[in-house]
């Protein structure tokens, strides 16, 4: 049975605008960063989704997403390690306490 | 590679030579020697020029080189002197010397005080010598960016904001300077040789009128403003006052005569229809200033304010002298920026040394110093005759130049605000003799100054050779006359030409 | 041409050597130098007054101004040189002789009255240099040089006027000297610019020969009504008027007298104060062809000037003071002679007069300062009161004085009497107004000098905490000496040596004016005995009869006050401080306001760019999706 292209559509668009919601609205650096992960999973979704029922026949959307992962993954360790080492200087990681490098 | 390119190179060196120094004895070392090798090299570019002179060389500007260093824009390093460079570059060299001397004790971060001092030398010099629109500006602005650090660093009193006023006055000033050169380098008419930059080629060709009446003023204003032209004089008071010696005296002895020297190198040789049309405008401008610096000077209570104004009232005239555009008057411009240079830079030595010793500049606190440190007194007793135009001192061969020479003009206007402009002398006879007598003559009330020491040895050296210098332009006047005559020539002949 | 030069070059060594190395000398050989070098000078100038007046002056019959030498020093346009050379002509030689006598007299008698003195040497060099410029002056061959020594001489009046620098009231003196004269000297100034403009040159020679171009075709321009040179020669009066502290510029003078009292003799009595009358001398063709009414005017100044300071002169209790208000009375009657003079031969009287008076007031004027200051060296004080019955204890002081006091009167056969004869019948023959003026001067004069020479040598016996005693002798000597110049020089046939146009005349005493001036003097001694020659309430009988017109007197006519109100309220308090206001706050506020206003704004707008990358996505968000209603549902 196939899962018609509208219900893949659906969960992204889900986790997008989830993503983008806590992006805005959450002040915990981590938080950001998983609302973030959340923005780029979707759109690799809609890749592979789009790929499928588009152009079965062609492979650059899968192709995409895995780059996309890989570039994920990397953009996550560097903002763990900011997040890590802010930690270590601030004792925090709330978004407002870091004012310093305003204007 | 020409002769002229030493007095970039110098300042250089030195600041390379600078680099190595551990100490302050090196520093000074170095510093004296690199400011001396400078004087003899303006020493012999005079004797040089001269020379040529004598010889019968009578090219416009002598020892010219030019490289091109930006082809697209046709942007040379194009150098060359006249009459008027020489004396210029003599007065710098002048008073980098003495400025060197007289900030003997500068603490703390002594080198780079002076690798900054060397920095607005190599701007100041690279200005003089310069005969490119471009690289002129170049170095105009080389010598403008230090100026903040030096005031801001190492001044005092309201050092932030007086160094912040002076940079963003005179930047602002540059920019109509720039919108002024661009105007003259796009307008001046090509005859199919294409776009130039160079003051001599430029003077060969016609910038329209409707296009000089535009830029004329822009120019003006751009130098007038480092020639403290009023209203935009303010931040000489500021920033004098809140300067240390050296820097005041560099800044008032030289930099503010890049205003003046700009005016009729730029402004008005180059467009000269615009000149004799709109000069009007500016000499109710510059006889404000001088009239109104003198009225300043006599109420304030600050040594460095008065001397401030006092150079607000001096180099008014010397923009009013210019702007007179006659031969004589001009002359008697050119006198005027040595004879200022000189003795203002007497003054904020003098004033520096004072105030090292009685940590004050408010003559209010200041009584009878002529008892504690005679060689100062009377050291500042001829600065100020200097600056009332004593005959014999500099200040009064060039007064009465430019009195002579504006009074040439037959028109009422220009013989009332020459009558105004004579009045200063009397204004300045009060405030300087107001200050003579509270702060040198009297008893010596405050009994801390009476343990003061009179001048040390490289006191002596700075202010002797400035005393020297000002004796030898009041003296013998005519040579330095003779030499800014005959290179206003060049000037006078396109004015004239006009009419 | 080498020993004329030498008397200019002589002095301004002097200067040098004792300023810059005076420190090095003891004071002894400071004084010595400085005399000897003065000495040298009067001797070179003896023989090169002699030399011109009996050998080389006269071309037939008439005294020619004679170049010696002369270079330009600075050129001002193509036609304006300023030369500066050397000079003679009869009254240049006559000043030579003057200057160098009175100098050399005055550097005598300072040696002793300045002994110990801090700045001994300092005072040895301002002497020279004060020599140098007024030498330098009165040989000017242009009127630029002359402009440049005046200013020469009015800056060693005012470094000498302020010699004791740690006394306020010096100070304050030396200052309000040298404004009042740069003020009068701007007048100077206008007056050369325009001059020289319209005659395109400074030179003595070609401006007064009668023959040249100014005077027999001047230009014809004018300014608000008046000629051009009607003002050029006014406002060189003005400056002048300034160093010969004419009404209303005279204010200076009295003050002056802080400074040391043989400076008081040289520069405030014989030398520089009658700079002003030289300087309208030397132009006085171009006074008498070219600008008669201006000539008029200085000979009503004249006179008002000299009854104005005789009146104050009888009021005045501090000697130095009624000798200087005498000074400016007596230099007011050489203007009046000047003014009422004509040219050629005879009629030249005014002017011959003028210089003759120049002259003998010199000598005894140089004299009853000199008697003035030895009588404050004896007494330490200038009033009035603290002194009294000195012919006791100074009987050379008190001869000399009488003799100068007799001169000054106009008593023959002192020389005063002569000149000042001269100029009543100068005055007489052009303007009887004048003429009676300067009779009741002439008067008042006598009875002044008498007022002041009983309060000092006769009148009461005042207590002296110790016995005053005789000036020593190199003090005397110069007293002697001028006493003895004071009695000759009035035989001098001055007519032959020194008039207007060159040309010699016989001069002759007109009895029939000098009688009636010698009884007015008379009259003016007699008074001054019967009040002053013992002590007695009389004095201020007579005083408290004028009432207020006396208070006025005492009080100079409130002339200082209002020129205090002049400069301390008007000028101060209503130009300089609201100038200096406008400067820090409207220009500079200006400016100011618009760094605040780029400030506030950039401050206020700086908000948009905070940095919070949430509120950016916020608003890129909400932007896109607008953007997406918009593209959907509206187009």
């Amino acid at each position: 049975m196939d899962v018609p292209v509208e219900y893949y559509l659906i969960v992204s668009a889900f986790m997008f605008f989830a993503g983008m919601y806590g992006f805005i609205t959450r002040r915990n650096m981590l938080t950001i960063l998983i609302s973030l992960e959340l923005m780029l999973n979707a759109v690799d979704i809609n890749f592979v989704v789009i790929n499928r029922f588009l152009y079965p026949d062609q492979l650059e959307g899968f192709f995409f997403t895995l780059f996309g992962l890989g570039v994920t993954a990397a953009e996550t360790a560097v903002a763990i390690a900011i997040i890590i080492n802010i930690y270590r200087n601030l004792k925090s990681i709330e978004v407002k306490n870091l004012r310093g490098m305003r204007y | 590679m020409n002769f002229l390119s030493v007095f970039v190179l110098i300042p250089l060196l030195t600041m390379a030579a600078l680099l190595p120094c551990r100490n302050i004895k090196q520093l000074r070392g170095v510093m004296v020697a690199g400011s001396t090798i400078l004087l003899l090299a303006a020493i012999w570019l005079v004797a040089a020029f001269v020379g040529e002179r004598n010889g019968g060389n009578t090219a416009q500007m002598l020892f010219t080189a030019s490289v091109t260093w930006f082809a697209p824009l046709n942007i040379c390093y194009a150098a060359g002197v006249d009459g008027i460079s020489v004396a210029m570059i003599l007065l710098s060299a002048v008073i980098v010397f003495t400025g060197v001397f007289a900030s003997w004790n500068m603490q703390p971060q002594t080198k780079e005080f002076f690798m900054w001092l060397m920095l607005l030398s190599i701007g100041v010099f690279g200005f003089f010598i310069s005969i490119d629109l471009f690289t002129m500006f170049m170095y105009y602005e080389i010598a403008l960016i230090p100026m903040y650090l030096l005031i801001g660093v190492w001044g005092s009193g309201r050092k932030e904001y007086s160094a912040m006023k002076l940079t963003l006055m005179l930047m602002a000033g540059s920019a109509f300077l720039l919108i002024g050169i661009l105007g003259i380098y796009f307008n001046a008419e090509a005859d199919g040789q294409g776009l130039s930059m160079n003051i001599l080629e430029l003077a060969q060709r016609h910038i329209p009128i409707e296009m000089q009446r535009v830029f004329f003023p822009l120019t003006f204003l751009g130098f007038g403003v480092l020639g403290a032209l009023f209203p935009f004089h303010t931040w000489s008071p500021d920033g004098h006052a809140s300067a240390p010696t050296a820097v005041s005296m560099l800044h008032a002895g030289v930099l503010m005569k890049l205003g003046g020297y700009g005016c009729f190198r730029v402004a008005i040789y180059l467009m000269p229809e615009a000149a004799s049309e709109l000069s009007w405008i500016f000499i109710i401008l510059t006889g404000i200033s001088v009239v109104y610096g003198a009225f300043s000077a006599i109420v304030q209570t600050d040594l460095k304010y008065i001397n401030a104004y006092s150079s607000v009232s001096h180099c008014g005239l010397v923009l009013f002298a210019i702007l007179m555009l006659n031969k004589t008057a001009m002359t008697g411009a050119v006198l005027q920026m040595i004879s200022h240079g000189l003795m203002t830079a007497l003054f904020f030595a003098l004033i520096g040394m004072i105030y090292g010793r009685t940590h004050t500049r408010d003559i209010r606190e200041l009584q009878g110093l002529m008892k504690i440190m005679p060689f100062l007194s009377v050291c500042y007793v001829v600065a100020g005759l200097a600056s009332l135009g004593l005959p014999g001192l500099s200040g009064f061969a060039a007064e009465m130049t430019i009195f002579f020479g504006a009074f040439q003009n037959p028109d009422t206007f220009h013989r009332v605000f020459t009558i105004i402009a004579c009045s200063s002398i009397v204004i300045t006879a009060v405030y300087i003799l107001r200050v003579v007598g509270k702060i040198l003559y009297g008893p010596a009330v405050n009994s801390e100054h009476l343990q003061l020491t009179d001048a040390t040895w490289y006191e002596k050296i700075s202010l002797i050779t400035l005393i020297i210098a000002i004796l030898g332009v009041g003296c013998l006047p005519f040579w330095l006359s003779g030499l800014a005559n005959e290179s206003l020539a060049p000037i006078i002949d396109r004015l004239a030409a006009t009419i | 041409m080498l020993h004329t030069s030498l008397i200019l070059i002589t002095p301004l060594i002097l200067f040098i050597v004792l300023g810059l190395f005076g420190k090095y000398l003891s004071p002894k050989a400071a004084g010595w130098l400085g005399t000897a070098g003065l000495l040298l000078i009067t001797c070179l100038a003896y023989i090169t007054a002699y030399h011109y007046f009996f050998e080389v002056g006269k071309v037939d019959g008439v005294y020619q101004k004679m170049e010696l030498f002369s270079f330009s020093w600075l050129h001002l346009g193509e036609w304006l040189v300023v030369n500066l050379g050397f000079m003679l002509d009869p009254i240049a030689a006559m000043m030579l002789v003057v200057i160098t006598t009175v100098s050399l007299m005055v550097h005598i008698y300072s040696s002793s009255y300045m002994k110990g003195e801090v700045g001994f040497q300092r005072y040895y060099a301002l002497l020279s240099l004060f020599t140098f410029s007024m030498l330098g002056l009165v040989v000017a061959n242009n009127i630029f040089q002359m402009y440049i020594f005046w200013e020469l001489v009015g800056v060693s009046s005012y470094s000498l006027i302020g010699f004791y620098y740690t006394k306020p009231a010096a100070v304050t003196a030396s200052k309000k000297a040298f404004i009042v004269t740069r003020f009068a000297d701007l007048g100077f100034l206008i007056g050369i610019l325009i001059l020289s403009y319209y005659t395109r040159t400074f030179d003595f020679i070609s401006l007064t020969d009668p023959k040249g171009a100014l005077i027999s075709n001047p230009a014809s321009a004018t300014f608000m009504g008046a000629s051009v040179f009607t003002w050029a020669m006014a406002l060189i009066f003005m400056g002048g008027a300034g160093k010969s502290a004419m009404l209303p510029l005279h204010i200076w003078l009295p003050d002056a007298m802080e400074g040391p009292t043989p400076v008081s003799a040289l520069i405030h009595a014989a030398t520089m104060v009658v700079a002003g009358v030289y300087l309208v001398a030397r132009l006085f063709p171009v006074y008498y062809f070219v600008t008669p009414e201006v000539l008029t005017g200085i000979a009503y100044i004249g006179a008002a000037t000299s009854l104005f300071a005789a009146i104050v002169a009888c009021t005045q209790t501090d000697i130095k003071r009624v000798l200087a208000f005498s000074t400016i009375s007596q230099i007011a009657y050489m203007l009046v002679a000047l003014g009422v003079s004509k040219y050629e031969g005879h009629d030249g009287l005014g002017y011959m007069a003028s210089m003759f008076h120049l002259f003998t007031h010199a000598f005894f004027k140089a004299l009853l300062f000199l008697g003035a200051g030895a009588v404050i060296h004896a007494v330490h004080s200038n009033e009035m009161k603290d002194m009294g019955s000195l012919r006791k204890y100074m009987p050379v002081t008190h001869i000399t004085f009488l003799i100068a006091c007799l001169a000054i009167a106009g008593i023959p056969p002192f020389s005063g009497f002569f000149s000042k004869d001269e100029i009543m019948v100068a005055a007489l023959h052009s303007n009887v107004a004048v003429f009676v003026c300067q009779y009741i001067v002439a008067g008042l004069t006598a009875f002044y000098m008498f007022r002041l020479y009983y309060n000092i040598f006769w009148s009461k016996d005042a207590h002296y905490h110790h016995t005053p005693h005789e000036a020593p002798a190199a003090m005397s000597f110069p007293l002697i000496f001028l006493a003895a110049l004071t009695v000759a020089v009035g035989f001098i046939p001055f007519s032959t040596f020194t008039t207007a146009d060159g040309a010699a005349f016989a001069g002759h005493i007109d009895w029939s004016v000098a009688a009636p001036s010698i009884a007015v003097a008379l009259v003016g001694i007699g008074i001054a005995t019967l009040m002053y020659k013992s002590e007695s309430g009389k004095a201020d009988k007579v005083a408290s009869r004028f009432g207020k017109f006396y208070n006025w007197a005492v009080h100079k006519f409130y002339f200082d006050e209002l020129y205090l109100f002049i400069t301390k309220n008007l000028i101060f308090k209503y130009i300089s401080t609201p100038v200096a206001w406008f400067d820090r706050n409207v220009v500079d506020g200006f400016m100011n306001f618009q760094a605040t206003l780029t400030y506030t704004v950039s401050n206020g707008i700086k908000e948009l760019q905070s940095g919070n990358i949430q509120r950016y996505v916020w608003v890129f968000a909400m932007g896109a999706l607008t953007t997406l209603a918009l593209v959907l549902f509206v187009l």
